[in-house]
């Protein structure tokens, strides 16, 4: 589904990821950890497209389309979804009138017809009910006003209503309490499938109960220093992240 | 939501929507302003003496004027002898049902999308459509005469029933206002005429379309309401113009005068011709708009959506003579290209107990200029005199401006004035996460602008609400990116 070969981006001239290797198949979850500052959050806007940062090298195929030749938007109809992690406030602009302007454009990009209202209800009411939403929130000013909770499960619902082939949630846990982080889990395990896949872009392990991924990945420098499976994320927890800083530094140089 | 769906429709399209020039044969005065070109006017109206006489005394009056300069907003000086002050639609006999007007001048409306016999049937709207100068249609009226309400035009008001014309023009609007308002009421042509009897509620909304229509023909459009004690009534004035390269003066009067207990709400969506994207063209829209809430307890709200014309210079004013009288205004004003806008509102609090609220969303684009300019003013014996005022600037790009003037002079000590402002500029951040969930950028500008403005639109009528969301996305076309 997403291969990223050697890939290499600046922002303002620095460097921030050195030739970034990855292969997500349909139906994996992948874990994308790593000490502040090591590129995490700069690979997950790069996959979405953000403009500010600068494409230096390699490539990214997915579902055998050239990423990095689509726009933002058409990466986004072609289903990659970014959970952000700071999600913006949209004045008076309803979650509901949102995703239904965004429902529709994606809908439209695969030459379906828009929903019509009482349609595109029912499918809210069956998402609400995967990330405990309240309906009240999603009348409210998309993330105007709300928690750092109610932002990230407002993200997994916006995720379980465009119903993305790629999500990439950028370190969603952050900011969560025990009883969030559950339900958010839940929804993002729910919502998986056999045909999407996940990458998790966290800071800690403690997602990681709750998602159980098949690979985990230390990032580092901007680069994938190590791969494993989920007890890679154990041992971080544990040890922390020096001893592979060290193991990386010691080899290239 | 479906309205979305709507904006989104209409963004896929670019130019001027209005854009046509229907071929209808106009009477018209010579080019150019003096006593005989009034006289001229006022013979063709049939008017009687005393109305030519008001308007002589106007263009007297308006000689003496010198155009204002203190406006935030610049354009050629106007050339008042190269205007044609007065043209008519040739039309001999005046229709009796639908089925007698010009089948040309029907099929202009049809092209608007005001179907007569469509709103008749379904909207329950009352509407006397002005094509140029003179009223060519009226609806509803019958119905309306049973409750002892008069909509009618302006020049029919001055035949039909000239004690109240008489009684109440100029009452709010005096003769000697200003430049602008002065010259209208040396020539204007025509306008609406609505008189809403002692504890009638009035059961539909009123509306009126203008439409500018021959070429190089100033518009001077006169409205009058009288609201009286106890009554109320919810008017509606939007307008649409054909291209045009050269520029048109627009200057119209509205008159509101609300009696004990009266309320009147007045909602506006201006859609002149903006001028071309090179800043060619374009109308000038300078309007003074007035209210007086003359009566205790009367309410007078004013809500505008105004995304036309190059030059727009009004203020939507109330002055709040009656004790525990409130005046409102809720302002949505677009400027996109060259176009430049000084609007705002200006309440004057004479009773006691009065209340005043003030809600201004200013959105520049392009190179346009945006200013709002308010006042406020508490007079000595308005105790418990209360304002709130609200203006917010939406700003897309670096080269458009946004610029807030607010007035507020307060004599009484017990008077609160609260003024809040705010400017933002649509964030990259903001848009990236509309594109991020699929929505292209310019109907994610549609959006956030709606977003930003909705607390205005929330005040429009529901068939101006639709109409209002579908303008600003047009209006925006191409302002990012």
């Amino acid at each position: 589904m997403l291969k990223i070969k050697n890939l290499k981006a600046s922002v303002e001239g620095k460097m921030i990821l050195n030739g970034i290797n990855l292969e997500v198949k349909p139906g994996e979850v992948h874990a994308i950890m790593g000490p502040n500052g090591s590129g995490k959050s700069t690979l997950a806007s790069v996959l979405a497209g953000r403009e500010d940062y600068q494409i230096e090298g390699g490539e990214v195929e997915y579902i055998g389309k050239d990423l990095l030749d689509l726009s933002p938007e058409e990466r986004a109809r072609e289903g990659v979804f970014l959970a952000f992690q700071y999600p913006v406030e949209i004045p008076g602009v309803s979650t509901t009138n949102f995703l239904k302007a965004a429902l529709n454009q994606v809908r439209e990009h695969h030459g379906k017809p828009a929903l019509d209202a009482v349609s595109f209800l029912k499918l809210m009411k069956e998402k609400m009910a995967l990330v405990e939403i309240d309906q009240a929130l999603l009348s409210r000013s998309l993330n105007e006003g709300f928690s750092g909770g109610e932002k990230k499960r407002n993200e997994i619902f916006q995720m379980a209503m465009l119903e993305p082939k790629l999500a990439i949630l950028d370190e969603t846990d952050s900011g969560l309490d025990i009883d969030a982080l559950r339900i958010v889990a839940n929804g993002v395990n729910k919502l998986k499938t056999r045909d999407n896949a996940t990458i998790l872009i966290t800071h800690y392990q403690r997602l990681l109960d709750y998602i159980v991924p098949d690979f985990v990945h230390v990032l580092h420098k901007g680069r994938i220093i190590k791969s494993g499976d989920k007890s890679l994320a154990l041992q971080l927890e544990e040890k922390g992240y020096d001893w592979i800083k060290e193991e990386a530094d010691t080899v290239s140089a | 939501m479906s309205k979305d769906n709507q904006i989104l429709e209409e963004l896929t399209k670019s130019d001027y929507k209005y854009g046509f020039h229907s071929d209808i044969e106009t009477e018209s005065a010579p080019k150019g302003l003096n006593e005989d070109i009034v006289r001229f006017i006022s013979a063709k109206k049939e008017e009687p003496e005393w109305m030519l006489e008001w308007r002589l005394s106007a263009y007297r009056h308006w000689l003496t004027l010198k155009e204002p300069t203190w406006q935030n907003v610049t354009f050629p000086e106007i050339n008042y002898q190269d205007i044609i002050f007065y043209a008519a639609p040739k039309q001999k006999i005046s229709p009796k049902s639908l089925d007698e007007v010009d089948p040309e001048l029907r099929a202009t409306f049809e092209k608007l999308g005001i179907s007569f016999d469509e709103q008749k049937r379904l909207t329950g709207v009352a509407v006397d459509a002005v094509l140029d100068s003179v009223s060519v249609a009226t609806t509803f009226k019958s119905k309306l005469g049973e409750l002892g309400i008069i909509f009618c035009s302006f020049s029919e008001a001055v035949r039909e029933h000239p004690e109240l014309v008489k009684k109440y023009i100029g009452s709010v609007v005096p003769v000697n206002d200003n430049y602008f308002s002065a010259l209208n009421s040396a020539v204007f042509s025509d306008g609406s005429f609505c008189y809403i009897p002692k504890g009638v509620r009035c059961p539909m909304e009123l509306s009126t379309y203008f439409r500018i229509n021959a070429m190089n023909t100033g518009q001077f459009e006169r409205t009058l309401i009288v609201a009286e004690e106890g009554s109320y009534v919810s008017y509606l004035e939007g307008c649409t113009a054909p291209m045009r390269d050269e520029n048109q003066l627009h200057a119209a009067v509205v008159e509101i005068f609300a009696a004990k207990d009266a309320e009147v709400k007045y909602s506006t969506v201006q859609n002149w011709y903006p001028g071309s994207k090179e800043g060619k063209g374009g109308i000038y829209n300078f309007v003074t708009k007035r209210g007086l809430c003359s009566g205790d307890g009367s309410k007078i709200s004013w809500t505008q959506v105004e995304t036309g014309s190059a030059v727009t210079w009004k203020y939507p004013s109330c002055i709040l003579k009656g004790d525990n009288s409130i005046g409102e205004f809720y302002s949505v004003a677009v400027t996109n290209n060259y176009q430049q806008a000084d609007t705002g509102t200006k309440m004057i609090h004479i009773g006691k107990n009065t209340r005043s609220r003030i809600v201004s969303k200013g959105i520049s684009a392009g190179k346009s200029q945006n200013s709002y300019r308010g006042q406020v003013k508490v007079m000595k014996r308005a105790e418990g005199a209360r304002n709130y005022s609200q203006c917010d600037s939406l700003l897309l790009g670096d080269k458009c401006g946004a610029h807030t003037f607010p007035y507020i002079d307060v004599e009484n000590p017990l008077a609160i004035v609260e003024h809040e402002a705010t400017t933002s500029k649509i964030g990259e951040d903001q848009i990236f996460y509309c594109n991020q969930r699929g929505i292209a950028t310019e109907d994610a500008v549609a959006l956030i602008v709606n977003g930003f403005a909705k607390e205005v639109m929330n005040q429009l009528p529901m068939e101006f609400a639709v109409e209002a969301q579908k303008l600003l996305a047009i209006s925006l076309e191409g302002s990012v990116g």
